[in-house]
């Protein structure tokens, strides 16, 4: 596995935000109704998103929690899973590379992808790598500026749930994923391009 | 060419209902100016000076008459009546409203256009050699790719929000025609050992702030491959391209920084993975795209033709324009005609829409109904009989589009500039427009031969300034408008980025400052040397000299460097 060759955090750009921590906010997130699109409909979201400054210890119940604290906390976290029967979640920010969950990956109930501006696309290369290299079979979710316009590509790389942002109309944003009924090339949730799905020539 | 079947067109449909959905959403306030941008961008609208832009893709630069004359009519009915060609092979329109957008592009998804990806930080329209098909030195049609990479890119989830936008571009000749060396990613056909046709895959070329040669990545890629290849480029570089600089975003940038063998390494890790996968293409596929390119029928014809050999010889005016207009032919008998868009007083590029209906119909009754784009801003009719030239001749003139300068001083690329453009520095158009008149004789724009001058408003280098023999580029020197010019730069298989002769020039200066380079060339030119030849060999001391020579009037209050 690869390091990553640079982990560039985006600066602010000048007249715009600075952007990670701020959309991970849990008062945005539960403004939205506590809801989620999850599997194409509107669920609630019984999961708790700690935040990269968490210091505090977990809370019980169902928790996502930053890489770093996973990599932190890896055997107390492990227990958690296995010998109190608590699913556990883990959430990357667009930076930080998923080989890193490679060797746990079938622990988590949950990975969640921050995109810290919507258009910040390294999420969907994570989501890619998380799916189809390194076998990520539960619910993965895409969380922080997650918008009506970016779910239908967000879908095609493999996300399945969607944290829709707090001040966007969650019932509006779910309409997206059938945008297009048809794509050329392949993707996680079709690995097979057009060309070999429908344009294959007849067998004389 | 190539025709949508029912997957093309429920594509192309959707995105038209999906982007009328989004004006909507905007103009009813539901998305920020922020959230529509890379929306609208990815759909090629600007919101510029007077009126948002609309650029329509024409892929590889290649156009049905039917499409054209759909372009006439969008035109008149939602601009003023022109559009603008672009250096990248696509259309502009200046003047359309934004609520009217949806309905333009639904017009076009008619007649198997989009706008899809002509900006934003995407893969951008893929461009290609404007000859492909019908060229002397081709080792395979570049066009079937050109089209595989069009569909391989059109809303590919993973690559929708890059660092930064994205151009490839596709050449199948011996010469480059394409600019390869100056796309983000080249593909270049060559012929291997045992004699295949693979790819070179160049990357990490631009010109811009950066201006920078691509690198070869991979050499001899076999054909299926392709797909894998270019994914595994893009993902090193979505995952790894700078986001906090937008003028370091590019991949120049990032293989810069890496250096290319590391670059190289993490590509061929990641390639590692998806080589030979789903996406790796079939000869099916390559078949059936290649099937819409084949030959028209061409007639069997003689490779002269008596008829125009004497008009030749009757019609000095004729040779004249066939010498620079026409471009020989792969079949007997046929020529490629281009028709000048670089006619004095017009700006670089421009075509009505009674012009563009008059093309229409010019390339049906003598060019099998296609019409090509340059990305020197001019128009091709590929397959014209040698026998009808006079005729295509006669017609051209009547519309103006028969300027006998392909190639010369007058045919200059110019990107909109400052009249239009909400980035430039300064004005392009009025510049072009003042060297056009300045050369206004016809027997010296031919004696001084082969010649291009690129102009471009800004850094972006939209007029590809860089590679011009004379580049132009607009400067900003305390909030006036000023030209920085460079000599010496090249395109094609021996590209070469032009170098600063000084100071940059004021407006009204610089017909002169043309003026003064050509003359310094003409007196100094071996035989058969133009311009490039005669500035590579003195370099730029000479021009120098005579451009800033203060006795032969340059302003003394124009000393500082740009
Ligand atoms: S070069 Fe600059 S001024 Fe010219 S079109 Fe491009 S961005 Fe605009």
């Amino acid at each position: 596995m690869s390091e990553p060759i640079a982990t560039v955090r985006p600066e602010p750009v000048e007249g715009q935000q600075s952007d990670s921590v701020p959309h991970l906010s849990f008062d945005k997130l539960r403004t939205n109704g506590n809801q989620i699109i999850r599997d194409g409909a509107i669920v609630r979201d019984e999961w708790t998103l700690i935040a990269a400054t968490h210091a505090e210890p977990l809370p019980a119940g169902r928790v996502i929690v930053p890489l770093a604290r996973w990599l932190a906390e890896r055997d107390a976290l492990t227990a958690r899973i296995t010998e109190q029967n608590q699913p556990l979640g883990v959430w990357l920010d667009g930076h930080e590379d998923p080989a890193k969950l490679a060797d746990a990956i079938h622990r988590f109930a949950v990975i969640a992808v921050n995109f810290p501006k919507f258009a910040d696309g390294r999420g969907y290369s994570i989501a890619t790598l998380l799916r189809s290299r390194y076998g990520f079979k539960g619910e993965l979710r895409a969380i922080g500026d997650v918008l009506r316009d970016q779910l239908f590509y967000m879908k095609r790389v493999g996300f399945n749930a969607f944290a829709v942002r707090a001040d966007k109309d969650i019932h509006d944003a779910v309409k997206a994923l059938k945008d297009f009924s048809e794509v050329y090339q392949g993707s996680v949730n079709q690995p097979l391009p057009l060309f070999k799905r429908k344009r294959v020539p007849e067998i004389a | 060419m190539y025709k949508y079947d029912s997957y093309d067109q429920t594509i192309v449909d959707e995105r038209v209902a999906q982007f009328r959905g989004q004006t909507e959403r905007f103009l009813a306030g539901q998305l920020s100016e922020d959230e529509f941008r890379p929306l609208r961008l990815q759909n090629g609208l600007y919101i510029q000076k007077h009126a948002p832009m609309l650029r329509v893709a024409i892929p590889y630069g290649l156009l049905s008459s039917k499409q054209v004359r759909k372009l006439a009519h969008i035109a008149r009915k939602y601009d003023r009546g022109y559009g603008h060609f672009t250096t990248r092979q696509n259309i502009q329109f200046n003047w359309p409203t934004l609520e009217s957008v949806p309905e333009i592009l639904a017009e076009l998804a008619t007649v198997e256009m989009h706008a899809i990806q002509t900006s934003g930080n995407c893969i951008r329209n893929v461009t290609s050699d404007q000859f492909a098909g019908i060229a002397h030195d081709e080792l395979i049609d570049p066009r079937p790719y050109a089209e595989l990479i069009r569909q391989w890119s059109t809303f590919h989830p993973e690559f929708a929000y890059l660092p930064r936008k994205f151009k490839i571009a596709v050449n199948g000749a011996v010469e480059d025609r394409a600019g390869t060396l100056f796309h983000d990613i080249g593909v270049h056909a060559v012929r291997t050992a045992s004699g295949e046709v693979a790819f070179n895959i160049l990357v990490g070329g631009g010109l811009g702030r950066t201006p920078i040669l691509g690198h070869v990545v991979r050499e001899e890629l076999p054909r299926q491959h392709l797909f894998t290849y270019l994914d595994a480029i893009l993902r090193v570089y979505n995952r790894y391209g700078r986001r906090d600089n937008m003028y370091k975003a590019r991949i120049k940038i990032l293989v810069k920084e890496l250096g290319l063998e590391k670059f190289r390494a993490e590509v061929e890790a990641e390639w590692a993975h998806l080589k030979d996968g789903p996406s790796t293409l079939t000869q099916d596929e390559i078949d059936r795209v290649a099937a819409h390119f084949v030959d028209p029928a061409y007639e069997k014809l003689s490779a002269v033709s008596a008829e125009y050999e004497k008009r030749l010889l009757d019609n000095k005016a004729f040779a004249r324009w066939v010498s620079r207009n026409v471009f020989g032919h792969k079949q007997p008998g046929y020529a490629a005609v281009t028709l000048s868009l670089k006619k004095t007083g017009i700006a670089p590029g421009d075509a009505t829409d009674a012009q563009l209906d008059a093309v229409a119909d010019l390339a049906d009754r003598y060019s099998y109904g296609e019409i090509r784009a340059s990305h020197e801003q001019n128009l091709i009719l590929a397959d014209v009989k040698l026998s009808d030239l006079f005729a295509v001749w006669e017609e051209a003139k009547r519309i103006g589009f028969a300027t006998p300068n392909i190639g010369l001083l007058t045919d200059i690329i110019a990107c909109p500039g400052g009249d239009f453009c909400s980035l430039a520095n300064a004005k392009s158009i009025p510049i072009a427009d003042a060297i056009q008149q300045r050369f206004d004789d016809l027997d010296y724009i031919f004696d001084i031969g082969d010649i291009a001058i690129n102009i471009s408003g800004c850094m972006n280098a939209c007029g590809h300034h860089h590679v011009g023999h004379i580049g132009i580029l607009g400067v900003d020197k305390h909030g006036a408008e000023f030209y920085q010019v460079t000599i010496g730069g090249s395109q094609g298989l021996d590209a070469a980025l032009g170098k600063v002769i000084g100071p940059s020039f004021a407006q009204d200066e610089m017909a002169d400052v043309v003026e003064k380079l050509i003359k310094t060339y003409v007196d100094l030119r071996h035989e058969d040397e133009h311009f490039l030849d005669t500035a590579k060999r003195v370099g730029i001391e000479p021009f120098k000299a005579r451009v800033y020579d203060k006795k032969a009037g340059h302003s003394a209050a124009e000393v500082a460097n740009v």
